[in-house]
């Protein structure tokens, strides 16, 4: 039997608020266990949740973004259950009334195509605590600063056929918070998290029954969780079995998924409009400056590079991936003035000397300016492509700018006819054999025999001829 | 002292006849007489108390002047105390100390009020005649064997016995008025976001409301022009303008008119308890008032949809108290489940648990529909019932109670029959107006109050209307026996 795989996801993203969605606490990552909540965070009798606006203002961007419904009218739920890591035993969400209606985003295929998917809803919500199982002996602590950060959960439609739809979708989801600037996106902090809904069904067929998977801290997981819960509901169907509606936990370590808790034991939870908070009520007016201001998307961005700059389909999406990548690169192609050169070396010497280093580009040594410097350089010829790795080098280990460096080690190249022909009249001469084998050679073995020249006379300027005019000056003389 | 006015002991004060801290420790001498027998404070707070007695006398002689400065009042056990114990009439709670103040209590400090201690309630505010308590019953002054009314029966019997000059209260279905009815004084409900909630802790949400308990009227006004205002801490406070409550006092009653709803008397309602109404209609239609019969023809339906609305949301309210944090946990918990079990089970009392299981079987899936959204619907319709009627009259009024305070005991075992003694007070919540209870003639030696509904943010009407009354008689003024 052919087998069809359907995959929604359900985002989580950390809104990127200086303080708390319902308390005046500061939502910054790594403080001491507890000392980043307040008495709101900590659920003490008494207290009240007032919105945070500018978690308002990020949804709402958000929502602008994929052109979804917004809700000029949204209302906040408690979500009621028990937990230690939830003060209040409830936690303030959205339920019937999310701030984000439906909306939609493209996806980029392996193959070139784009894919539509739909965003059934993005609501607003406070995150709980966090649990602690070790050093406890045996005891359970909690460390309540995560409570009350602002999340907006993007909820997507069953509309992904594949772990790398699904991948590009979350990646796609991923790129677009980043560039809102509603979110740092970072997954290991947990400020981006992703839970997939799988479920199989002969192709075409009803949809199956889903499995919620959890855990699932990277894209690399994703895409791997994604394929083996498959593989195993597709073994279990064939083998007659039947899949249950249940959470299952990804475990990276020993790569598979297991059940956490099944539907049966899933809570009921009893959600009922918050009585604390009034209903949000959107103004037009604040859609529309938010529209007005909304900055240029990843979709709209790669477009521009591959018409404006001329880059290929490929460059421009790499360019993209990232809005900082993206705006460095265009400051390196401002600065050198050559935006072709300037994607090669971004997506080549300096990308490649980041992994290298395991760096990113935040902490790259090497500012867009002092590498645009160095690619003027190459383009007023003052040094060829092959010295420029040198001195790229050179600025990496922080021995200064380009014209610094060209100048203490005397790189610069050397453009002067006579003092190159004054090296090819030396390498030939040196060379009488080779001269005459040239000579007697073949028209089409001739370029491949013109390769020892350059070499030697590159060798003996030490890199720094010009190779053109090298390669003109052979030409003639031989 | 205990017999004076805010009004009279603020000028005792300014012009030096006593000090607050004589006035603090003569009210704090009639705490220590009297609290065995009444039971109307959990906490005294002797010793800060008399310091900031001390304080007041300072300003006072430095010639400052605010209503309430040097007055010691008493705080019902609901409002959050920093570094002083808040119960909420709980055992849950009885271990805890408040981190921070209520809105309403830092502006009680701010205004140079004394505050004498914490008053008994039924334990969260649930309850109507303070059986409820954790700390034992609370006894009304006027017979001890009778209850107080609740669930602010502790500062109810506190003020009638002269046990602080006036208190705070919280009425979620009838908390303040039922009580003023039961022990004869003046308590206001505000309309719903007049007095913020910051601090209070929760019962149900859309229907608490923090508001005096006092004397009379003119008392009334003072507390509330402290209480009074928008709170940004409390998202359904409202940003209203506050008036001047004593500026309004002397207001006309000419012309007035006063609905008085034909589902209110007749009836069912006790012949005695009626004829003390229509005495009191009397004397406003002498003073030149006009009464107008009206229709609330939803009154008989806001017991049962306050009986789902309000457990709905104490249910979710009350969640965190879970012996995690703070509060009361049960000892060597075996496991998570069991300490969240025997935490609730063993700190909550009998009408808290079962006022949660009414709210969780409400809001539950499958009957959500059927109770909590056709609560809310008719909450609506209970809420247009008054919109209507203040199309045709400036107030209403009519009973408090169906009946004076009944006897300790009497109907704790019937929760049914003690939920219709707040039959006339409930909707006032459900619709979010204003509401006052004033003692008009007593029925057998008890006191009788009298219901006065206000449209929304019409306290300073309601406030006149009553202050009126009290010129012209003096029901208000009566004392009980043995606490003169």
């Amino acid at each position: 039997m052919q087998w069809e795989t359907v995959i929604g996801l359900e985002i989580h993203a950390q809104l990127a608020t200086k303080s708390k969605i319902f308390s005046g606490a500061s939502t910054a990552f790594g403080a001491a266990p507890n000392t980043q909540a307040c008495n709101v965070d900590l659920g003490m009798p008494g207290v009240l949740p007032v919105l945070n606006k500018e978690a308002v203002r990020m949804a709402v961007t958000f929502g602008v973004a994929i052109d979804a419904e917004i809700g000029q009218r949204s209302v906040f739920a408690r979500k009621n259950y028990f937990y230690p890591d939830l003060p209040k035993g409830y936690q303030i969400s959205q339920f019937e009334l999310p701030i984000v209606g439906k909306g939609e985003v493209d996806i980029e295929l392996d193959d070139g195509f784009c894919k539509p998917v739909g965003v059934t809803r993005a609501h607003l919500e406070e995150d709980a605590g966090k649990s602690l199982h070790e050093d406890f002996h045996g005891m359970t602590g909690v460390d309540l600063n995560r409570a009350g950060t602002p999340l907006l959960e993007i909820v997507s439609e069953p509309d992904m056929r594949s772990a790398k739809e699904a991948v590009a979708y979350a990646k796609k989801i991923h790129q677009i918070v980043q560039y809102l600037g509603i979110c740092d996106g970072n997954m290991q902090e947990g400020s981006f998290r992703c839970d997939a809904n799988v479920s199989v069904r002969p192709l075409g067929g009803p949809l199956g029954t889903r499995a919620e998977l959890k855990n699932l801290n990277s894209f690399r997981f994703l895409e791997r969780a994604i394929n083996i819960e498959v593989e195993r509901q597709i073994d279990l169907i064939e083998a007659g079995g039947a899949v249950v509606q249940e959470t299952r936990l990804y475990d990276a370590d020993k790569d598979e998924t297991r059940s956490m808790r099944s539907k049966e034991e899933a809570n009921d939870y009893r959600y009922f409009p918050d009585p604390d908070l009034l209903p949000v009520e959107l103004d037009a007016d604040l859609i529309e400056t938010i529209r007005s201001a909304m900055p240029e998307l990843p979709d709209a961005k790669r477009l521009r590079f591959a018409e404006v700059y001329g880059l290929s389909e490929y460059d421009a999406a790499v360019l993209t991936a990232s809005k900082d990548l993206a705006e460095y690169f265009e400051q390196v192609a401002k600065v050198a003035g050559d935006a072709k050169l300037a994607a090669n070396w971004v997506m080549g010497e300096l990308s490649g000397s980041l992994n290298k280093a395991g760096l990113d580009l935040s902490e790259s040594p090497l500012s867009a300016e002092t590498l645009g410097g160095m690619l003027l350089r190459i383009v007023d010829k003052t040094i060829s492509g092959k010295i420029a790795k040198q001195v790229f080098e050179a600025m990496w280990a922080g021995e200064g700018e380009a014209d610094q460096i060209i100048e203490a080690k005397g790189l610069k190249q050397i453009t002067d006819t006579g003092a190159i022909e004054a090296v090819v009249d030396g390498v030939l001469e040196a060379n009488p054999e080779q001269v005459a084998n040239y000579r007697s050679a073949d028209e089409k073995k001739r370029p491949k025999m013109l390769g020892f020249f350059v070499g030697q006379v590159m060798k003996q300027s030490k890199g720094k001829a010009n190779p053109q005019q090298v390669n003109e000056l052979l030409l003639k003389k031989l | 002292m205990h017999n004076k006015t805010i009004s009279e002991l603020a000028l005792g004060l300014r012009v030096g006849d006593f000090t607050s801290v004589e006035l603090t420790r003569s009210y704090l001498d009639r705490v220590s007489k009297f609290n065995n027998e009444l039971n109307s404070y959990i906490t005294v707070c002797e010793e800060s108390a008399l310091q900031s007695a001390e304080i007041a006398d300072r300003r006072i002689r430095a010639g400052e002047a605010e209503p309430l400065l040097g007055i010691p009042i008493a705080h019902k056990d609901i409002f959050c105390t920093e570094g002083v114990k808040t119960s909420c009439g709980s055992k849950m709670l009885d271990n805890f100390i408040a981190p921070y103040d209520a809105h309403v209590v830092s502006l009680f400090n701010q205004s140079g009020a004394v505050m004498l201690g914490k008053t008994n309630m039924d334990e969260f505010a649930m309850g109507s005649s303070n059986e409820n308590s954790y700390y034992g019953p609370v006894h009304n002054p006027w017979k001890l064997e009778a209850v107080p009314g609740g669930s602010s029966g502790g500062s109810a019997s506190a003020v009638a016995a002269g046990l602080c000059v006036a208190a705070t209260g919280t009425d979620t279905g009838g908390s303040i008025r039922q009580p003023a009815a039961f022990c004869g004084i003046t308590g206001l409900k505000p309309t719903y976001g007049r007095v913020s909630r910051y601090g209070m802790i929760a019962f149900a949400s859309s229907l608490d409301q923090g508001g005096p308990m006092t004397r009379t009227a003119e008392d009334a006004a003072a507390m509330l022009q402290v209480m009074a205002g928008f709170d940004p801490r409390d998202s359904t406070s409202a940003d209203q303008p506050v008036p001047d409550y004593m500026a309004g006092l002397g207001n006309d009653l000419s012309g007035l008119r006063i609905g008085v709803p034909k589902e209110y008397l007749g009836g069912g309602l006790d012949a005695d308890i009626e004829a003390s109404i229509q005495l009191a209609l009397a004397e406003y239609t002498r003073m030149g008032a006009e009464l107008v019969e009206i229709s609330l023809p939803n009154t008989q339906l806001g017991v049962p949809t306050y009986y789902v609305v309000a457990p709905a949301e104490c249910s979710s309210n009350l969640s965190r108290f879970d012996g995690v944090r703070y509060g009361y946990r049960c000892s060597d918990p075996k496991d998570l489940e069991d300490l969240y079990k025997r935490s609730r089970g063993e700190g909550f009392g009998p009408e808290v648990k079962r006022r949660i299981m009414i709210g969780t079987y409400a809001l539950s899936a499958g009957y959500y529909d059927a109770y909590y959204l056709k609560a809310q619907k008719i909450r609506h319709l209970i809420s247009d019932d008054f919109r209507e009627a203040f199309k045709k009259v400036d107030v209403i009024m009519g009973p408090t109670a169906p009946s004076t305070a009944f006897g300790i005991g009497e109907k704790s075992d019937d929760p049914v029959t003690m939920y219709l003694s707040d039959i006339y007070t409930i909707a006032v919540n459900l619709a979010g107006l204003p509401g006052m209870s004033i003692p008009v003639k007593p029925v057998g030696g008890m006191p009788v109050g009298l219901q006065l509904i206000g449209n929304y943010f019409e306290e300073a009407k309601l406030l006149n209307v009553a202050h009126r009354l009290q010129q012209e008689t003096d029901w208000h003024s009566a004392t009980p026996a043995g606490f003169e």
